[in-house]
């Protein structure tokens, strides 16, 4: 069966269930309450003064009781310096643990040792925002029976209050601790910043354990995650590699090509109609997105135009913009390089926050629905303005959903920013491989050979024309972008699903098949 | 005027999307000996398939007296870019046959002598001296360009970041320019990191009369472009001008003043001159 959007999916896919299809951006929340149930996070308790002091990690695992078919959740902030995950499946397939649902926040390179557990039965399902390395490439392949979950950052919580994801076991990495458990990612040799997409796990897990390379007096401040919700606190030489966790400040990209990108899409905002005092803000880290704050940041120091709010992922570069007084606040639910810390620590403007307040659908406003701007990258993009950051052009996962699809969702103004064709690959096409965020929710395309506004916002077209913006039609783009590139082999696939696509309600978008050798 | 090597298939694909307003495909100096053929071969394809947008399309051919000069020209010209750059040229007797050599092919290919145009591009000391010359022997060359890097090794001397050594050149190459009604294009800023550097050469070229600059690096283009756009008191200055000039004009008077200052004919096509800049029609002021 179809859903609106024309992905073939099946009724029912194993391990999955019954499925429930995607049926539009916001048609699901339009009513104003869910009809899934929300489940309770679990009752425990501890007597006065119990030690929560575990010798080493191992000894904290044994004492949670892990089983056979056990959910393990992690977060992914300490990025491609995480030793900690890898280290607490090495401690379950050693005690013999088989059959684990993995549900990190995210995976990256650093999870590539897993590999092994995926192939013995260690680990069996995953639920996951991203997946690259050589996992992606492995899922892709078909290793895993069951197909792995993709979610967006906002739609984990969903996941997680629904009891889609019941987390047994949490392993909290934090860079200063106390014995307590009351825990941040803001300080120690190892900060990497905030700790928002833990808080959910803490919340909600049926056992928590913080483990740090710091442990503070008590209590530790900031308190990120907090006592109440941690049963074991272990401390350990180090949580990883703090040369790869605290990567150095961002920098601006050189590439003139994504300079370009960048400066046309600052262009697109300020004359969109939402580049106003007050406006908020939030771009990517990478490349040409990253880039566009520059521009903005230029525009804004220009014409002495104030904003309130930035948020998401943060670099250095817009605690600058914090710093010089161009916004007001910084909604922090994950940090991207070592400067920001110390701003997450020093100034009361920097708030961090959970990954429900960032984006969860199902709650009574969510950060992202308080934008008024975002700038995404792409993988790929139809004509129908449909978005893929999951799956490469060999039809492989090798990306992350992360807050694309719930910033896009939430925005007044999604800008996608992308070239229209990266070596001889287009990223502008007709079709698609895997659709993650709707074309409904994307209001422009940027690239280097023009801009394509959705049809669906003709009076945003308007605006730009008359600023004096090289508009063009999408599908003429796509021609364009064809007559350079020439038309590509179509990529085989056999029927196995191997990845299902959740938009942010929990409906599927699309599903991943497996790729044909 | 953004220079791409010939030789580099992925910065000439995408030549035509940075907004520079004009290209230099390079045959000659940015390519290596070995990969000539190449290059030329790639720059023939490229023309014929790739659509460059707004920007005017200059292909720099090696010299007629080196082993590949003959070839290019005979590859480059029947598919008539908008202009060829000729590099270090010295005469007007080697522009001569020059000239000579592309009329024949174009002759060949029922090909009209009027439509491509020629950019000289002044590299030697000798150069220099004969610029005027070289500047008023055809209709056909519609620009002259300055080549510091050459110049300065064939002055030896060292390159300075403030150009002293080539300003006399600069400013000669100008004034042949400006004599024959040409344009002028200033030599490029290597220093691709240094944009304060790039803005402050570009303030000098512009205010001694080039009317435009190369660049090696597409991130230079903005900077180049913002400083040879007029400002908006510039424009509305001219403006000014221009209705004050249209209004006396229909009173039978010639000399006048705006603001205090007197308006005469130099003024008026100054004032013409930063409108047509600010892409603003004459007729609609």
């Amino acid at each position: 069966m179809k859903n609106t959007i024309g992905r073939e999916i099946p009724e029912k896919i194993d391990g999955i269930g019954k499925v429930d299809l995607f049926i539009g951006a916001w048609e699901k929340l339009k009513k104003g309450w869910m009809d899934e149930i929300t489940i309770p996070p679990p009752n425990k308790a501890k007597m006065p003064h119990q030690c929560k002091s575990c010798m080493d990690l191992e000894k904290a695992i044994a004492l949670t009781n892990p089983k056979n078919g056990m959910t393990v959740s992690f977060h992914h902030h300490l990025r491609n310096g995480d030793n900690i995950l890898v280290k607490t499946i090495d401690i379950l397939a050693k005690m013999g643990i088989k059959d684990i649902t993995l549900a990190s926040s995210s995976l990256n390179q650093s999870h590539d040792p897993l590999l092994k557990y995926l192939k013995d039965g260690t680990i069996t399902k995953i639920w996951t925002s991203g997946l690259r390395g050589v996992l992606g490439k492995a899922v892709s392949n078909g290793l895993l029976e069951y197909p792995v979950v993709i979610h967006s950052h906002g739609g984990r919580v969903r996941a997680i209050h629904t009891g889609k994801i019941q987390v047994d076991l949490v392993i909290i990495a934090a860079s200063a601790a106390d014995e307590e458990g009351n825990a941040t990612g803001s300080h120690g040799k190892s900060a990497f910043g905030s700790l928002g997409y833990a808080m959910i796990d803490a919340q909600y897990a049926k056992q928590v354990i913080v483990v740090t390379d710091n442990m503070v007096d008590f209590p530790c401040i900031p308190i990120s995650i907090s006592q109440n919700f941690v049963d074991y606190v272990v401390k350990v030489d180090s949580i990883g590699d703090a040369s790869r966790i605290a990567t150095g400040t961002t920098r601006i990209t050189k590439s003139p090509l994504d300079l370009r990108i960048a400066k046309l899409a600052a262009d697109v905002i300020e004359h969109s109609g939402f580049f106003t005092p007050g406006f908020s803000f939030q771009v990517g880290a990478g490349g040409a997105s990253l880039a566009v704050a520059k521009f903005i940041r230029e525009k804004m120091t220009r014409q002495g135009l104030k904003g309130s709010f930035l948020l998401g992922g943060v670099t250095s570069y817009i605690v600058d913009m914090l710093e010089e007084g161009l916004f007001r606040t910084v909604f922090d639910v994950q940090s991207f390089d070592a400067a920001v810390s110390s701003s997450i620590l020093n100034n009361k403007n920097h708030i961090e926050i959970p990954a429900s307040l960032y984006a969860n659908p199902f709650n009574c406003g969510c950060l992202t629905n308080k934008l008024d701007v975002v700038v995404l990258g792409a993988l790929e993009i139809d004509t129908d303005f449909n978005v893929n950051v999951i799956t490469g052009s060999d039809g492989t996962i090798r990306g992350a959903s992360g807050g694309h699809s719930d910033t896009a969702s939430g925005a007044n103004l999604t800008v996608v920013v992308c070239p229209s064709f990266r070596g001889r690959v287009a990223i502008v096409k007709k079709k698609i491989h895997t659709i993650v965020t709707p074309g409904e929710t994307i209001d422009v395309l940027v690239t280097e050979r023009g801009i394509c506004v959705n049809p669906a916002r003709p009076e945003l077209e308007e605006k730009l024309i008359k600023a004096g913006l090289n508009i063009k039609k999408i599908e003429d783009l796509q021609k364009e972008v064809e007559s350079i590139v020439g038309v590509e082999k179509e990529i085989e696939f056999t029927d196995k699903i191997v990845g299902v696509v959740e938009y942010r309600d929990g409906t599927i978008i699309d599903v991943i098949r497996q790729v044909k050798n | 005027m953004l220079y791409i090597p010939g030789n580099n298939p992925a910065m000439l694909q995408q030549g035509g999307v940075y907004g520079a307003d004009s290209l230099l495909l390079d045959l000659e100096d940015a390519v290596a000996i070995n990969q000539k053929d190449a290059a030329r071969i790639l720059v023939r394809n490229i023309l014929k398939e790739i659509d460059f947008y707004e920007a005017e399309i200059c292909v720099r051919v090696n010299h007629i007296d080196t082993p590949f000069g003959m070839e290019d020209l005979e590859e480059i010209v029947p598919l008539q870019p908008d202009a060829i750059r000729f590099p270090k040229t010295e005469t007007p007797e080697e522009l001569e046959r020059l000239i000579e050599i592309i009329e024949k092919i174009e002759d060949k290919h029922n090909l009209p002598h009027d439509q491509m145009t020629l950019h000289v591009m002044i590299e030697t000391a000798l150069g220099v001296q004969n610029v005027f010359d070289i500047a008023k022997l055809s209709k056909r060359v519609d620009a002259i360009t300055i080549g510091g890097q050459d110049l300065t090794a064939d002055m030896n001397i060292s390159g300075t970041k403030d150009g002293s050594g080539i300003d006399l050149a600069r400013k000669m190459i100008v004034m042949a320019a400006k004599a024959n009604k040409i344009d002028a294009i200033d030599t490029v800023f290597v220093d691709v990191n240094d944009d304060e550097g790039l803005r402050k050469e570009t303030e000098y070229s512009k205010s001694i009369g080039f009317t435009g600059k190369a660049v090696i690096n597409p991130r230079q283009i903005d900077i180049i472009h913002e400083v040879y756009q007029p400002t908006e008191e510039e424009i509305r200055k001219a403006y000014k001008i221009i209705r004050a000039f249209k209004k006396n004009k229909e009173a039978g008077i010639g000399v006048f003043s705006v603001d205090g200052k007197m308006v005469d004919a130099p003024v008026m096509a100054r004032a013409a001159y930063v409108l047509e800049l600010a892409d603003i029609d004459y007729d609609s002021v």
